[in-house]
């Protein structure tokens, strides 16, 4: 047990800056072990350097996001795909 | 800056001479995590310097424990703007793990239990600039710290002194590490306040 | 009530007005915000707090919302840390006329609507009260207005609440109230550092044996929402896997290793 970590909705506001879509409603694969959860089902590490989201089955970084005075950087490669709740 | 909180003053944050522009000092050492903190025990880990190098080396804990190592008296700079000086470290230097190591290469890539990494050209790991730390104010490195070792580059910010090391990667070819590739400098020069790309 | 389709925005931070400032208990104060713009927000969310002072030093939190959808105003609790850097400052110093910024409404995913149906089994350590307030706030104004029997605002509810001591429970009258005019919802009281005179409820922190007596069974299928401490949260968890409750229906929200 890691006393920092948090739940993904916790990186909520900050995806959501970057995001139209709600973010821990949307569902991403592992592209390391293939579980398929909610970013809110997943594991955040929250700081001032960035916040990382990590699959709560293998610890993978899903997603990354860091944001500096010209703006934010967002990585994405550790989710095979993101679906994002919402229609037109 | 429009906004700001009324009465607000946060904790105390002294400014100082010896600091780097942007810097404030700190009470406490704060802990910044990308991920869970890793509990390799002592008799599983190992060190090893590899990539472009003749022979490859590795050290077990033990191994480790017993090269050569010194004290280490720093000022360390956070790019989230944190200082704290004269900080106390143990450590094995750089330069004992390279010695007798034939390379052509002129960077390297620091990895980590966890998956961490971060690059630093390798004369900003020698020439006594750059330890491998087991011991923070006389006590074994704690886990929350980077325990049981640490790379140690005090004259780059923090981030470059990557928490649970596991080796050196030497490289020919420059390759940015975990916050290198999401927006931080690629140096880092705390004098030059090297914070972010571009900067 | 039909639902507004909005298009989708980013979130952005705005700024708040403290309209009242209430002493919830010794350790908690309640804030009531006016936030201008505010487009409402669901029983579970919380919002992000930043703090800048003067130098531009700035400071963040996250804080749950107490208040139900239907309330005006965003109502948040917060618990003085005495190392804090935020609470302090939000129970000491904030008064009613400050500014706040914060950015939200935040999180779709631990969230309860009347329409998600039940039974529903909450659980909260200390201040992990606040958004779990919000859905027993919901769930009252759902009844009041729908009067049904339908699945959905009098499925069953329980709170199980873990309290420092009796006047460490925050909102103790209105749970009191809404559980003595509300058979369908029953609230638990755990008091785990001291107990009044007469006691007969629990007296010690959240574990195995409690959960088991007090959890729905697992037949029931409840909604669970936990939310406090990260110890508390993640042995809460775990347990109620490992007493045969789906982890699909079970909803974290650790607060951190303080709780907030």
């Amino acid at each position: 047990m890691d006393e920092r970590r948090l739940d993904g909705n916790a990186a909520g506001g900050l995806l959501g800056e970057v995001f139209v879509f709600e973010t821990t409603t949307a569902e991403g694969a592992c592209d390391r072990c293939g579980t398929v959860a909610h970013v809110g089902q997943q594991m955040a590490y929250i700081s001032d350097i960035g916040t990382v989201v990590r699959c709560a089955s293998c610890d993978n970084a899903l997603i990354r996001v860091t944001q500096n005075p010209r703006g934010y950087f967002l990585d994405l490669r550790g989710v095979s795909y993101l679906r994002f709740e919402g229609s037109p | 800056m429009s906004f700001f909180s009324r009465g607000f003053r946060g904790r105390r944050r002294q400014t100082d001479d010896r600091l780097p522009p942007g810097q404030y000092l700190v009470e406490g050492f704060p802990v910044l995590s990308a991920g869970p903190t890793p509990r390799t025990p002592l008799e599983e880990w190992d060190f090893s310097v590899g990539g472009e190098v003749d022979e490859p080396k590795r050290w077990t804990w033990d191994e480790f424990r017993a090269l050569p190592s010194e004290e280490i008296t720093r000022d360390i700079h956070c790019v989230t703007k944190w200082s704290k000086l004269s900080t106390r470290w143990e450590g094995v230097s750089v330069d004992t793990l390279l010695e007798g190591v034939q390379t052509a290469a002129e960077y390297m890539l620091a990895f980590c239990d966890g998956g961490y990494t971060t690059n630093l050209p390798l004369e900003d790991v020698t020439g006594g600039r750059a330890w491998i730390a087991y011991s923070f104010d006389g006590e074994p490195l704690q886990p929350e710290h980077g325990g049981p070792a640490r790379l140690l580059v005090p004259h780059l910010y923090f981030w470059k002194s990557a928490k649970w090391v596991r080796g050196l990667r030497l490289l020919t070819h420059d390759e940015p590490g975990f916050w290198e590739s999401l927006g931080y400098h690629n140096y880092g020069d705390p004098w030059r306040e090297q914070r972010y790309w571009g900067d | 009530m039909a639902e507004v389709w909005r298009p989708p925005r980013r979130l952005v931070w705005r700024i708040g007005e403290v309209v009242e400032t209430r002493h919830a208990t010794p350790r908690t104060k309640s804030l009531l915000l006016d936030v201008p713009g505010w487009e409402g927000h669901k029983a579970g969310q919380h919002v992000d707090v930043r703090l800048t002072a003067e130098d531009g030093y700035q400071a963040q939190r996250s804080y749950s919302i107490a208040s139900a959808p239907e309330e005006r105003g965003v109502e948040l609790v917060v618990e003085r840390l005495d190392d804090g850097e935020v609470s302090p400052y939000l129970t000491d110093e904030l008064r009613t006329g400050d500014s706040l910024e914060l950015r939200g409404p935040i999180g779709g995913w631990f969230v309860w609507e009347a329409k998600d149906g039940g039974p529903l089994f909450l659980v909260a350590g200390g201040s992990g009260i606040a958004p779990l307030m919000a859905m027993i706030r919901h769930r009252a104004v759902m009844a009041m207005i729908r009067h049904r029997a339908a699945a959905g605002s009098e499925a069953p509810s329980r709170l199980l609440y873990s309290s420092r001591s009796r006047e460490d429970i925050i909102f103790a009258d209105e749970l009191d109230h809404l559980a003595a005019s509300d058979g369908s919802l029953e609230v638990v009281h755990t008091l785990t550092r001291s107990q009044p005179p007469g006691w007969t409820g629990y007296a010690r922190r959240i574990d195995d044996e409690m959960l088991a007596e007090v959890a729905p069974s697992p037949e029931q299928r409840p909604l669970v929402f936990v939310c406090g401490p990260t110890p508390l949260v993640e042995s809460v968890a775990t347990t109620l896997v490992g007493l045969g409750h789906d982890a699909g229906r079970i909803k974290t929200e650790r607060f951190g290793p303080t709780g907030g």
